[in-house]
């Protein structure tokens, strides 16, 4: 057993965790954060992305201690109170979500996208990019979109700041 | 996963203690590899040994006609390195053709060298180029570090420091994604040297791994162009057949790739 020390959604945690223990099960079990999902658990589909200082990676293949110092955003720390995270209100305004279970990790790996990319996104380095998150409805076509979408308004956003 | 201690090494030799302490010691980098493999419970280390976070491990630097990646540098990194992409254009376009983004930003070089996966992209680089591998011991040129299958000249406890390529003329690399893994169905680095030297490397075709394509190297040495290795006829025996490809299927695309690979180069 470990203490691992991290910052998830800004708050400063310490949790007891068994060394084997992954980041996603740290996330999941221990703190209750089942935003994040495992899907294949074999670091292919993406349904895990959480964001480790800034950059997005799948939490089901990192150990938890790799984390122990890191600051960790998941799909609940994105949104400000009640409103959501442009990146969300995309996947809402066009009908992104589908069966949903995808979908926090599509929006945490479309964001980071957005953050590399900024305003030089189009369709085919948005599809390229996903290339690491599996949506099974096969309904990428509507993330796309949302992402695009997303990518406009989050430079809206960047510039009124 | 089974048991497992993990351990966050703060320099290479605290690194090098930590494993002499223990039974049966795994070095970790981004993972990417040896966390799968451990969760499929084909791997079962005692202890895990993070190098992840050493400084010194870290960076791209060129100097004179070198260009040195240390061995924790996330591919993400190495793909988006001013440094890298003005030494050697080739390396960069290598990297940002690993996994998934997610993957590249914590899998790194040692891990990938070290683990030597017969459709590594990284091993056909060095061999092409014919970098050094540089490790807490030794350097040891890449013609002698792959060894066979998930195989390398590393002696047990050694630690990958960094990986240093002399700088070419021309180079290329170009591959068939698998499209589901994104690992290399086959894929082929070509590379001129300063001194007119021509080496070509497969990875992802070879039952033994990384493999350097002689009759690929003395056709663009006589006429670096693709069209040079039209009439090269590359021997299916010892290529890897599976649901994926045949050895005929791999042997062809070594060609291909070649070809693409020097288009590439220019």
């Amino acid at each position: 057993m470990s203490t691992v020390k991290l910052t998830v959604n800004g708050k400063a945690v310490a949790v007891d965790v068994e060394d084997r223990t992954l980041l996603v099960q740290l996330l999941r079990d221990h703190l209750n954060l089942t935003g994040t999902h495992v899907g294949c658990d074999t670091s292919q589909c993406g349904a895990c992305v959480v964001h480790m200082d800034g950059r997005a990676v799948k939490s089901c293949t990192m150990l938890a201690g790799q984390a122990d110092g890191a600051s960790i955003t998941t799909i609940e720390g994105i949104a400000k109170g009640d409103e959501l995270h442009p990146m969300q209100a995309a996947f809402r305004d066009n009908h992104g979500l589908q069966c949903g279970y995808c979908t926090p990790g599509m929006i945490m790996s479309a964001i980071d996208i957005v953050q590399r990319h900024g305003g030089q996104l189009d369709e085919a380095t948005v599809r390229q990019e996903l290339e690491g998150n599996i949506c099974r409805c096969t309904g990428y076509h509507n993330i796309v979109k949302a992402v695009l979408d997303a990518a406009g308004r989050m430079k809206v956003a960047q510039a009124a700041e | 996963m089974y048991q497992t201690t993990y351990h966050r090494a703060s320099s290479v030799d605290e690194a090098v203690s930590l494993f002499g302490k223990s039974s049966e010691a795994k070095f970790l980098a981004g993972g990417q590899t040896l966390l799968p493999v451990m969760k499929q419970r084909l791997a079962a280390p005692s202890d895990v040994i993070d190098l992840a976070r050493i400084k010194d491990l870290i960076g791209v630097e060129a100097s004179g006609d070198t260009l040195t990646i240390k061995a924790a540098t996330p591919h993400y990194d190495v793909a988006t390195s001013d440094t890298a992409k003005k030494a050697i254009p080739a390396l960069a376009y290598l990297a940002s053709l690993i996994g998934d983004p997610a993957v590249r930003y914590r899998g790194t070089i040692g891990g990938s060298i070290a683990n030597n996966d017969p459709a590594a992209d990284y091993p056909a680089a060095l061999l092409a180029l014919g970098a050094t591998v540089k490790t807490n011991k030794r350097s040891i040129p890449a013609d002698d570090f792959f060894k066979g299958l998930f195989t390398t000249a590393l002696e047990d406890g050694e630690i990958i420091t960094a990986v240093s390529f002399p700088v070419p003329a021309k180079a290329g690399y170009e591959k068939m994604r698998h499209p589901a893994s994104r690992f290399a169905l086959t894929g082929v680095f070509v590379a001129q040297t300063k001194s007119g030297e021509v080496r070509v490397a497969a990875t992802g075709a070879s039952q033994n791994g990384v493999m350097r394509v002689p009759a690929i190297e003395a056709a663009l040495k006589a006429n670096w162009s693709p069209s040079a290795i039209d009439s090269v006829s590359i021997p299916a025996s010892g290529l890897l057949a599976d649901i994926h490809g045949t050895a005929e299927y791999r042997a062809n695309l070594v060609k291909v790739m070649a070809q693409r690979a020097v288009a590439a180069a220019g």
